[in-house]
C-alpha cells in the first residue's frame, strides 16, 4: 500500500521536476507569508507593548519614560491609596466608581435586555420599528452619548428645569453636579446606549428556542411566568454569559463616557481606572502609577477573558 | 363534567387578561422606546432653537422658530480650542482616517481569515488565539509604549524632512491614528472572516488547487465573490468603531489640526471661554453621530449581526 502512495506522488508534476522545487516550496509557504505581517504586528504592538507597560511599571518613570528597575514602588503606592479614604485617594474613588459602575451596568443592562426581549417576543405588532429604536444608542459614539446626556440632566436647563416647568417645582436632580452621585449619571447614560444590544442578543436567543418545548411545557399546564422562569431562562444561559462578557469588558473599558458626560466630575469624583491612568500617565507625569494601573486593568480582562476564550477555542477542537 | 367547564371558564375571562396584558405589554414597549428616543430627540429639537428660546423655554418643546444657524455655526464656525473655524475641517480628518484605516484592516482581516481557515497549519489555533485575545485588552495597557514609538517615529520623519524634502507621512497624525486603528482592528476583522470562512465549503478550495489555481487566484476567484456579507459586517463595525474612537485620538492627535472629530467635539462642549452655545453643541453632536447614524439606518441588520460576531464567537 504504501509503495503505491510514494509512486504516485513521485508522478506529481512539480516533484518529478527539481527545477520547480523552489517555486514550490514558496507556494508551499505562502499561507505563512500572508499571515505573517498580522501577526508580527500583533505579537509586537499588543505582546511587546504589554510588556512594555509592565517593565515602566516598575521603574520611577515620571513625566519621561526611565528604565532603572526599581521595585514595586508604584504598586505599594496604588495599594497604599487603595485604603486611603479620608479624603478619598484618586485611586480609592476610581476602583470604588468601578464597582458601583461595573455592577449596576451589568446588572441593569442584563435585566432590561432580558426584560425588553422577553415583551418583544410575545408577537409584537411594529416589533420591527421598535427593534431599532431600541438598539440605535449602540452606533453613536460615548462622547455623543456623553454631550446629550449631559444636555438632558442639566439641572439648570434639563430634565429638572422641565418638570418645574410643569408644575413639579420640588422635584430635584441634580446627580451629574454632585460628587456622591455622579457615577450614577454614568450608569444611566450606559445602560441608555448598551442595554439595547444586550436585548438583540437575548432576542436571537430566544428565537432560537426550540417552539417544541414550549409547547409541550404549555399543554402541561405551566403558566408564562412558570415557563420563562423554569424553562426559557435556563435555555438562555449561554447568552448570559455572552452578554456578561461582552458588558464586562465595555465596563472595563470605559473611559470616553465619563469624560463627555462629567468631564470627570466635581473633583475627579467620577473616574474609573482607565481615566485614572490616562490623567496620572499624561498629565499628572506619574507615569509608572499610571502603568501600573493599566497593568491591574488588564489583570482584571485576563482574569475575565481568556477562560472565556480558552472554551470557545476549545470546544471545536480540529 | 369539571373538565368541560374549566377550559370554558378560562376562555371567557382569559378575554378580558389578555386584553389587558396587550395593553400592559404594549405600554411598556412604548414607555421604553420614549427612554431610548428621548436624549436623540432633546438634541436634535435644540440644536434648531435659538439661545433665547432654550434659556426661557421647555426643553421638550418643539422650536418655535426652527433655525438652520446652529448647524451652520458648528459647521463652520464654532471654536475648538483656540482655532474658530467650525468642525468642518475635524470631520474631514476623521473620514481621512476611516477610510484607509477601514479598507486595510478589512483586507488584512480577509486574507487572515482565508488563511486560518482553508490553509491550515500546525499552530494555527494559537495564532489565531493570540490575534483573538488582542481584541480584548484594554487599550491603556499599550497606549504609553505606542505614545513614545510615534514620538520617535515623528521625529525621524522631522529629520527626513530635514535631510531630503519630504518624511513620506511619518509624524502625521493622521498616519498613525491609520496605523494604531489598523494594528488593532486586525484582530476583530481576523476574527469576522475566520468565522465565515470556517462555514464555507472547503471542497471548492481543494477542488481548485487540483485544477492548478494558486493562493490568490482562489482568495480572489473564489473566496471575495463570495465574501459581500461579511464584508459588509466588517466595514460597517470597523467604521463605527474608528469613527467612534476618543482615546486613541484624544492621545495621538489630541491638539492640533489633525484632531478627528470626537476629539473635536469634546473641545467644543468643553470649551470654557465666552457664553456657552447649547445649540451650536447639539448641532455639532448630531454632525458627529450622522455618519453612523446613517450607517445604522442604512444597514441596520448588517450592524447588528456585526456587534453579536464581536460579541459572540460564530
Amino acid at each position: 500500500m504504501s509503495t503505491v502512495a510514494t509512486s504516485q506522488i513521485k508522478l506529481t508534476p512539480e516533484h518529478a521536476r527539481p527545477r520547480a522545487s523552489v517555486r514550490s516550496r514558496l507556494q508551499d509557504a505562502l499561507p505563512k507569508i500572508v499571515l505573517a505581517p498580522s501577526f508580527a504586528i500583533t505579537i509586537v504592538f499588543v505582546y511587546g507593548f504589554i510588556l512594555w507597560t509592565i517593565y515602566l511599571s516598575f521603574t520611577n518613570s515620571k513625566t519621561f519614560p526611565s528604565y532603572v528597575i526599581t521595585g514595586w514602588r508604584a504598586y505599594q503606592r496604588l495599594w497604599g491609596w487603595t485604603f486611603d479614604t479620608d479624603p478619598p485617594s484618586s485611586w480609592y474613588t476610581s476602583i470604588t466608581n468601578m464597582g458601583i459602575f461595573g455592577f449596576l451596568y451589568i446588572l441593569i443592562c442584563l435585566a432590561l435586555g432580558l426584560f425588553l426581549a422577553i415583551l418583544l417576543d410575545q408577537k409584537i405588532r411594529g416589533e420591527g420599528m421598535l427593534r431599532p429604536i431600541y438598539l440605535y444608542p449602540m452606533a453613536l459614539s460615548f462622547i455623543v452619548t456623553g454631550v446629550a446626556w449631559k444636555w438632558f440632566l442639566d439641572p439648570g436647563l434639563g430634565l429638572e428645569q422641565t418638570l418645574h416647568q410643569w408644575g413639579w417645582t420640588s422635584f430635584h436632580f441634580d446627580w451629574i453636579k454632585n460628587k456622591d452621585f455622579v457615577i450614577y449619571t454614568v450608569v444611566i447614560a450606559g445602560v441608555w446606549q448598551a442595554s439595547g444590544f444586550i436585548m438583540a442578543m437575548f432576542l436571537a436567543g430566544l428565537r432560537g428556542i426550540d417552539g417544541e418545548i414550549m409547547k409541550a411545557a404549555q399543554i402541561d399546564g405551566a403558566t408564562t411566568f412558570q415557563l420563562y422562569r423554569r424553562i426559557v431562562i435556563p435555555l438562555l444561559r449561554p447568552i448570559f454569559l455572552s452578554a456578561f462578557i461582552v458588558l464586562a469588558h465595555l465596563a472595563i473599558k470605559s473611559y470616553d463616557l465619563v469624560v463627555a458626560l462629567t468631564s470627570g466630575g466635581p473633583g475627579g469624583s467620577a473616574w474609573l481606572p482607565s481615566n485614572f491612568m490616562y490623567e496620572y500617565t499624561f498629565k499628572r507625569n506619574e507615569m509608572a502609577v499610571g502603568s501600573a494601573s493599566a497593568v491591574i486593568m488588564l489583570m482584571t480582562i485576563v482574569a475575565i477573558i481568556v477562560p472565556y476564550l480558552y472554551s470557545e477555542l476549545r470546544e471545536k477542537p480540529r | 363534567m369539571s373538565a368541560v367547564t374549566t377550559p370554558a371558564r378560562q376562555a371567557t375571562g382569559g378575554v378580558n387578561i389578555k386584553t389587558i396584558n396587550r395593553i400592559v405589554i404594549y405600554g411598556l414597549l412604548a414607555l421604553f422606546a420614549l427612554f431610548y428616543l428621548m436624549p436623540l430627540f432633546v438634541m436634535l429639537v435644540t440644536s434648531f432653537k435659538t439661545m433665547d428660546e432654550i434659556q426661557n423655554g421647555n426643553m421638550l418643546a418643539l422650536p418655535k422658530a426652527p433655525t438652520f444657524d446652529p448647524w451652520l455655526k458648528a459647521w463652520g464656525e464654532t471654536c475648538v480650542g483656540l482655532t474658530c473655524a467650525g468642525i468642518k475641517g475635524y470631520f474631514w480628518n476623521s473620514i481621512k482616517m476611516v477610510v484607509p484605516a477601514v479598507l486595510i484592516s478589512t483586507m488584512l482581516g480577509a486574507l487572515n481569515g482565508y488563511v486560518l481557515t482553508k490553509w491550515r497549519f500546525r499552530g494555527a489555533t494559537l495564532v489565531f488565539g493570540l490575534m483573538l485575545f488582542a481584541c480584548f485588552i484594554p487599550f491603556q495597557s499599550v497606549l504609553l509604549p505606542m505614545a513614545t514609538i510615534l514620538g520617535s517615529v515623528g521625529r525621524f520623519g522631522v529629520t527626513l524632512q530635514n535631510s531630503i524634502g519630504t518624511n513620506f507621512g511619518l509624524g502625521n497624525s493622521t498616519v498613525n491614528l491609520v496605523f494604531v486603528h489598523v494594528v488593532y482592528g486586525i484582530g476583530f476583522t481576523t476574527l469576522f472572516f475566520r468565522n465565515y470562512y470556517e462555514a464555507f465549503p472547503t471542497e471548492l478550495v481543494k477542488a481548485a488547487q487540483v485544477d492548478g489555481a494558486s493562493f490568490f487566484q482562489i482568495f480572489r476567484r473564489i473566496m471575495l465573490p463570495n465574501s459581500m456579507p461579511i464584508f459588509v459586517v466588517t466595514v460597517i463595525y470597523q467604521f463605527t468603531n474608528i469613527w467612534n474612537d476618543f482615546l486613541f485620538a484624544s492621545a495621538y492627535a489630541g491638539t492640533g489640526d489633525a484632531m478627528p472629530m470626537t476629539v473635536a467635539l469634546n473641545n467644543v462642549v468643553n470649551t470654557s471661554t465666552g457664553v456657552v452655545e447649547y445649540n451650536v453643541n447639539m448641532a455639532a453632536a448630531m454632525i458627529a453621530a450622522l455618519p453612523t447614524l446613517l450607517v445604522y439606518v442604512l444597514a441596520g441588520r448588517y450592524f447588528v449581526r456585526g456587534l453579536m460576531a464581536g460579541a459572540v464567537k460564530g
